[in-house]
């Protein structure tokens, strides 16, 4: 006899992606049984969804935290409940500008909107799981999405050049993953996080080759997901290739998911292990910062200058990680809402900026636009400011976080190194307000209209950066 | 006992015979044929496990649906001989023999520690584990959730392969013409 212990508070614990899914299963029907209704519908209606799990993730907040659910399959915190916001967040923001991309560009919602949904279920399982295996299917719900919204300009090469890149080469590091997860399974007998944990704490000292190879393999598949150097080799070209709005849902909503899982199994689960491998990280993100920063100074494609200036954040993010204290947690998560609200911000300008089919993201077509669209160029120079860390802006506090938990662990040249790479990086991100403020327009760039949805999407990450900026301690006080 | 080992090494030869002439047949078409030599053997290996579902799903999905694309594949391209890899990438073959030699001293090391380690727990084989029934209670009990996700992952690979290779977008036949002839248009500025 068949006996099944599952019960509704177990559905409860996973309710916004159970909304997310039956929504991008809704939409899916209605495009075929309805194909004459207007794309955009489409759209507003995926939006609706995303609210609603929204909503429903503030209950997860009343029912029984602290606990796994679905016979220790996924485990409810304030870090599930956190990064559930982020991604839906996230999603909401990307599927704001994907309506007004769609003028410039033809996008097909039907399918569209789907892909976005299950990608943000993917990524909320990855933020919940308890076991290994909801980890790898979250990824890879997210990843094959991520490959063919990658490809989805299918008229313009190089959409078609970084959708085929990111397939091959994430496949390829998803072997990495499966066999470091496989290493695991072998040493540990479980795939359950918590068991996992204390197998780690308690042989701590006497780790076999086959428990240390796994956490070394895990680091390389998350270290692709998140950009690392040297994992980092498809992330410009990805980025320059698919559609901004994509391409800024995969900076913020990715790189979030692939830190979520990094802060679930190196930190939480195996972080006696990754202990061992804490010399080894902390190259990484001195590798990852030096290298992002250096090769975004040369860059004039605003697209690549940004995914070179995402490969060093992450890089800022990975000091969070090594440092391995209490305070780790809640400071790479607020780094990550922070991190949201700037990129999607210069992402959307960007978008605008670039005008029909693309053609204008140079660093060069920004010239002038203090003077034209005054309002653009206040967005993007706040952008700017706190993606380089000046104050009062919530970038200049994330960074402050993340350096004072790595000097509670004493790493004092891990902080050094960071706060020389800070410098490095004004450079290039002043690059782009001078060209604003102080440079005329040698040729006239035809830009995008500025429509509502991308309007209100300006409009709350101004607000987010400000508020996180001179406010952090109500949010701060949130995480944990 | 001895029908059991004499069965598993006759299985083993063929599956690692027909994995050697997987790669060493240079028609691409017995060499999809070798795979199948090599998915059946590992399958009479599944079943003395005691994994019969496995089994079963390996020949139904591995040699039965995937290996009929193989072959279907190798056919529409009328692939005749293989091709050598020429210039730099011909170096990758004294690479991939590095790259033996340490799968393999790898896998060695682990079966060493298996056999000879410390916890040398002498195997306890479960009869019942591979039956379908067990497998359907653990997948609906257990691994209920991990079991659903995996198809919102499928449903979510059918919807990109739809999109990404069919024929025409939503877009009116004028709209996706002059879409057509814009690329061409650029793609001859690119020259």
């Amino acid at each position: 006899m068949v006996t099944i212990n599952i019960g509704s508070s177990d559905f409860a614990a996973i309710l916004p992606i159970l909304v997310v899914c039956a929504f991008g299963i809704y939409l899916m029907v209605q495009g075929v049984l309805a194909p004459r209704i207007h794309k955009l519908t489409l759209a507003y209606i995926g939006l609706a969804g995303i609210m609603i799990a929204m909503v429903s993730n503030f209950y997860l907040l009343g029912i029984e935290t602290d606990r796994a659910y679905f016979e220790g399959m996924v485990f409810v915190d304030k870090l599930t409940v956190t990064l559930n916001f982020i991604f839906l967040l996230t999603a909401a923001l990307c599927l704001l500008l994907m309506t007004s991309y769609s003028e410039q560009e033809e996008i097909e919602f039907i399918e569209f909107t789907p892909l976005i949904l299950f990608a943000t279920a993917g990524m909320m399982l990855m933020g919940c799981a308890e076991s290994l295996m909801i980890i790898f299917l979250g990824l890879e719900t997210m990843s094959i999405a991520l490959y063919v919204m990658a490809g989805f300009r299918r008229f313009n090469r190089f959409s078609l050049e970084a959708a085929l890149k990111y397939l091959l080469l994430g496949a390829f590091a998803t072997g990495f993953l499966l066999y470091g997860m496989a290493l695991i399974y072998g040493t540990v007998g479980t795939t359950n996080l918590t068991q996992i944990s204390a197998y780690y704490s308690e042989n701590a000292l006497n780790l076999n080759v086959m428990a240390l190879f796994g956490v070394a393999l895990l680091v390389i598949g998350f270290g692709f997901k998140v950009a690392l150097v040297p994992f980092h080799m498809w992330t410009p070209d990805v980025y320059q290739g698919a559609p901004i709005p994509v391409t800024a849902y995969m900076a913020v909503g990715a790189k979030a998911a692939g830190f979520a899982a990094v802060l679930r199994v190196l930190v939480l689960a195996t972080g006696q292990a990754a202990f061992e491998w804490s010399q080894l990280l902390w190259l990484l993100a001195v590798i990852t910062m030096t290298v992002g920063n250096i090769i975004a100074l040369v860059q004039s494609d605003i697209k690549r200058m940004l995914a070179y200036s995402s490969i060093a954040h992450a890089g800022y993010i990975m000091i969070g990680i090594v440092a391995g204290n209490e305070t780790t947690v809640s400071a790479v998560l607020f780094y990550l809402v922070v991190y949201m609200f700037m990129n999607i911000g210069a992402f959307a300008v960007a978008g605008i900026v670039s005008g029909k089919n693309e053609q204008h993201v140079d660093i060069k077509h920004f010239a002038g636009l203090g003077k034209s669209q005054p309002m653009l160029a206040l967005v993007m120079t706040v952008c700017m400011f706190s993606l380089a860390g000046f104050p009062p802006t919530g970038g200049f506090m994330g960074k402050l976080y993340l350096f004072k938990a790595a000097m509670e662990s004493g790493y004092t040249w891990l902080v050094i190194f960071g706060a020389l790479n800070t410098l490095i990086s004004v450079y290039y991100y002043i690059r782009v307000v001078v060209a604003m403020y102080f440079q005329d327009s040698k040729e006239s760039v035809k830009m995008a209209a500025v429509l509502p949805g991308v309007g209100l999407v300006l409009l709350v990450t101004l607000l987010g950066i400000f508020y996180l900026g001179i406010f952090p301690g109500t949010t701060l006080s949130l995480l944990y | 006992m001895a029908l059991e080992s004499i069965l598993f090494w006759l299985f083993a030869m063929l599956a690692v015979g027909g994995g050697v002439g997987v790669v060493v047949h240079p028609n691409p078409v017995k060499s999809a044929l070798f795979l199948v030599v090599t998915f059946f053997a590992l399958a009479g290996e599944y079943v003395l496990l005691m994994a019969h579902f496995v089994a079963i799903v390996h020949i139904a999905v591995y040699a039965g649906a995937i290996m009929v694309l193989f072959l279907f594949v190798i056919m529409l391209l009328n692939v005749q001989e293989e091709s050598r890899l020429a210039g730099v990438w011909g170096f990758m073959r004294y690479f991939s023999v590095v790259l033996f030699v340490a799968l393999f001293v790898q896998l060695g090391y682990f079966g060493y520690q298996g056999f000879f380690g410390a916890e040398n727990v002498p195997l306890v084989r479960e009869t019942e584990i591979g039956t379908v029934e067990q497998i359907g209670t653990a997948l609906f009990s257990q691994y209920v959730l991990p079991f659903e996700i995996a198809s919102i992952l499928l449903l979510t690979a059918m919807i990109g392969a739809l999109y990404l290779s069919k024929q025409k977008l939503g877009l009116g036949e004028p709209a996706r013409a002059a879409r057509v002839k814009e690329a061409l248009h650029e793609k001859e500025e690119a020259h």
